[in-house]
């Protein structure tokens, strides 16, 4: 059943908006940097090795454990640019308000976005404010742009996992994605689990420091740690295969989303990485993320392998294999 | 929400141990259907597949309620949803699947207001925030779910709500057991049963079944180590000509069942003949509610019936359901069905057969 209206589905961060992506996007706007298809755009002006990211904020609740919409959206942005390899330097902001919206919320918000520039070491040094009719967008959209600088050496990209690397994951998986989900109205567990949300770019900064030809870094997060393996795995044309019993997570994490039905590798996460690094420096790199405490969790958890190109498969607990693939749209709660 | 108590039930030692007991007693080759849908995800996400001796070939039954809900019934939500002043509110399964021409997800995109729900409660309190709306739950699922849309409109009397009401497309397991019996095409050799159907209606509800087709069954729990356990216990009842039916997942599952489940359940709701999706019409397979409760019954308060509508062609959900297809037998499979373009309901769901081949098979 094809469709000629937009379903949620196609902003779910699965096959659908990779779809709509690939064939609406891409075709229209075509150019080698964009065509890169990274966390962001990476691009020299003059000398200077840039990223340059961009990312809307569209989450409900605006507050949830563990966060907000605004801290969301910087450390969502500045996370972006880490991936690129890049220290961030400059964040815009620009709001959408609904008529009607508290003040006493927005400074909030507001005061939430300095605490976490401040804390990224970003200046947000440009921004726009509308605000729009009721009900025409849903209480408070923030959209944020960053730009970094790329040190020389550094080459991270999607396109360079190479056969024998190995994938580090930084941290337990799922939290943002069940702390929203857990909050939003109609669902009322009683849970300990808050997002994630976080700066990741010291982290990479030092991981840089230990192995400065990393070969790829991705945040997970919509669609989870399997939709970014596949993305990966696509873009390099290689296969990956991961061990199911060595990513990390919470119980509380297993316990709601067994209940629902979901898969927490399909979970949006806001403060983890993924990390394909060559195998001699694995170990290294792996040590240099635990002392972090963004990273203290963190695990190798698979490895590149030349057969299957484009496939994830997971090796099973119990020592089955499964295929790991990228899902339509968001996980839907089953019935029984 | 800690349930560390599960570990135990997902060992990979305990696991392995079950294979290689497996690998003796199983020496002919033999076909067991896993009735439910949670059964199914649970042996392709864990893999048990690949590990089990070539003799043993696993089917995927019927036991997916968005699998087997009638399209015309799919048809009419969608009627409903249409309707001014209503509220759809619904699992969340049920969002994408087609029904003829259109799906409640797409609906939602033309302006329906339709709302998924993770309880029957919330459509409740749904219903008592909207006085003017009329709130429609859509009663999909098995015994499981059942009690608790039984239980509901109970509440909704006692909270004098005039404005709630299910839309009861409910179907019941144990009759879908015998039409796989007498449908000779099938030729299963023992049956691992649900989990949460079993834990409502009791082993006892199987006793008929079992007494008339003598065929081995064991109820399982959805861990790894549940499931080998209950595949190791039909091997063996199988091998040595003992057809038995036994409890495997005695942590959750009693003779008797959830009494209190079952009786309000029986108070509110009657059993009639259900169309299944792919499969047809089955005797006494689903319920309606009664008389007593019609005023909650948005089948008999809305006029939206729509008549029979035929099953896509060339999709062979029916067959995959009744465990005599496997979805790589399908010509749809992959080409015209994914899903994204989901034909049949099979591929919708995701605990539908095909949809789990599509998302964990490995070739």
């Amino acid at each position: 059943m094809k469709t000629d209206t937009i379903l949620l589905d196609h902003g779910g961060g699965g096959k659908m908006a990779h779809n709509l992506i690939a064939e609406m996007m891409i075709p229209k706007f075509d150019n080698p940097i964009l065509s890169q298809l990274n966390d962001g755009a990476i691009f020299n002006i003059e000398e200077q090795r840039l990223a340059f990211s961009t990312d809307t904020y569209v989450v409900d609740p605006i507050f949830f454990p563990g966060g907000c919409i605004g801290d969301l959206a910087v450390n969502g942005t500045v996370n972006d640019l880490a991936m690129c390899g890049a220290l961030p330097l400059y964040l815009s902001s620009g709001l959408i308000i609904e008529e009607g919206f508290p003040v006493s919320d927005l400074e909030k918000i507001l005061e939430m976005m300095s605490t976490a520039a401040e804390k990224a070491g970003v200046k947000i040094v440009t921004g726009d404010t509308k605000v729009v009719p009721k009900g025409a967008v849903d209480k408070i959209f923030i959209n944020t742009s960053g730009i970094g600088i790329i040190s020389g050496k550094v080459n991270i990209s999607s396109h360079r996992a190479c056969p024998g690397d190995k994938i580090i994951l930084s941290g337990c998986i799922g939290d943002h994605g069940m702390a929203v989900l857990t909050q939003r109205e109609g669902i009322s567990f009683d849970t300990s689990i808050s997002s994630d949300t976080a700066p990741l770019h010291h982290m990479v900064n030092n991981m840089l420091a230990a192995c400065p030809d990393i070969h790829v870094l991705r945040d997970p997060t919509r669609g989870g740690v399997a939709t970014a393996l596949n993305e990966i795995a696509l873009q390099s044309n290689v296969g990956i295969r991961v061990y199911e019993e060595t990513i990390p997570l919470k119980d509380d994490v297993v316990g709601v989303c067994e209940l629902l039905g979901f898969d927490p590798i399909y979970v949006a996460n806001e403060g983890k990485l993924l990390a394909f690094v060559p195998p001699e420096y694995a170990d290294i790199v792996l040590t240099v993320m635990c002392k972090d405490n963004l990273g203290e969790d963190a695990a190798i958890i698979g490895e590149v392998i030349p057969d299957i190109p484009g496939r994830v498969i997971m090796q099973t607990r119990i020592g089955g294999t499964r295929i790991i693939d990228m899902l339509t749209g968001d996980q839907l709660p089953r019935i029984c | 929400m800690a349930i560390k108590h599960l570990e135990e039930y997902r060992d990979p030692q305990i696991s392995r141990k079950l294979v290689e007991h497996l690998k003796v007693v199983s020496q002919n080759p033999i076909r067991l259907m896993e009735v439910c849908g949670t059964h199914t995800t649970s042996i392709f996400r864990s893999g048990i597949r690949g590990l089990l001796p070539p003799t043993i070939a696993l089917l995927s039954g019927p036991g997916c309620p968005v699998c087997v809900t009638a399209q015309n019934e799919i048809d009419t939500f969608i009627t409903l949803s249409r309707i001014d002043d209503v509220i759809v509110t619904t699992f969340g399964d049920l969002m994408r699947v087609p029904g003829t021409n259109s799906s409640l997800q797409q609906e939602r995109a033309y302006g329906s207001d339709i709302r998924v729900v993770y309880s029957t409660f919330d459509a409740l309190e749904i219903a008592k925030k909207n006085p003017l709306k009329k709130i429609i739950f859509l009663g999909v699922g098995f015994e499981t779910t059942a009690p608790t849309i039984a239980a509901s409109i109970r509440t909704a009397v006692e909270m004098k709500l005039d404005n709630y009401f299910v839309f009861c497309a409910h179907k019941l397991l144990p009759p879908a057991l015998a039409f796989l019996m007498e449908a000779k095409t099938t030729n299963i050799d023992g049956f691992i049963l649900p989990g949460h159907v079993s834990v409502i209606i009791g082993l006892k509800a199987y006793l008929p079944f079992f007494e008339q087709y003598q065929v081995p069954c064991v109820v399982a729990g959805f861990e790894p180590v549940d499931i080998l356990q209950a595949i190791f216990m039909l091997a063996e009842q199988i091998e040595n000509n003992n057809p038995d039916i036994a409890n495997g997942y005695q942590r959750a599952v009693t003779y008797d069942g959830n009494i209190k489940a079952q009786k309000v359940m029986d108070d509110v709701f009657e059993a009639i003949d259900a169309s299944w999706r792919g499969i047809g019409k089955i005797s006494k397979s689903g319920l309606k509610i009664r008389k007593e409760f019609a005023s909650f019954d948005a089948e008999e308060m809305f006029d939206v019936r729509i008549s029979e509508t035929e099953d896509p062609k060339g999709c062979a959900c029916g067959e995959i359901l009744t465990g005599q297809k496997i979805p790589t037998d399908c010509l749809l499979y992959k080409m015209a069905c994914t899903p994204e373009t989901p034909v049949g309901p099979c591929m919708v769901s995701s605990e539908g057969t095909c949809a789990t081949y599509y998302r964990y098979h490995a070739t």
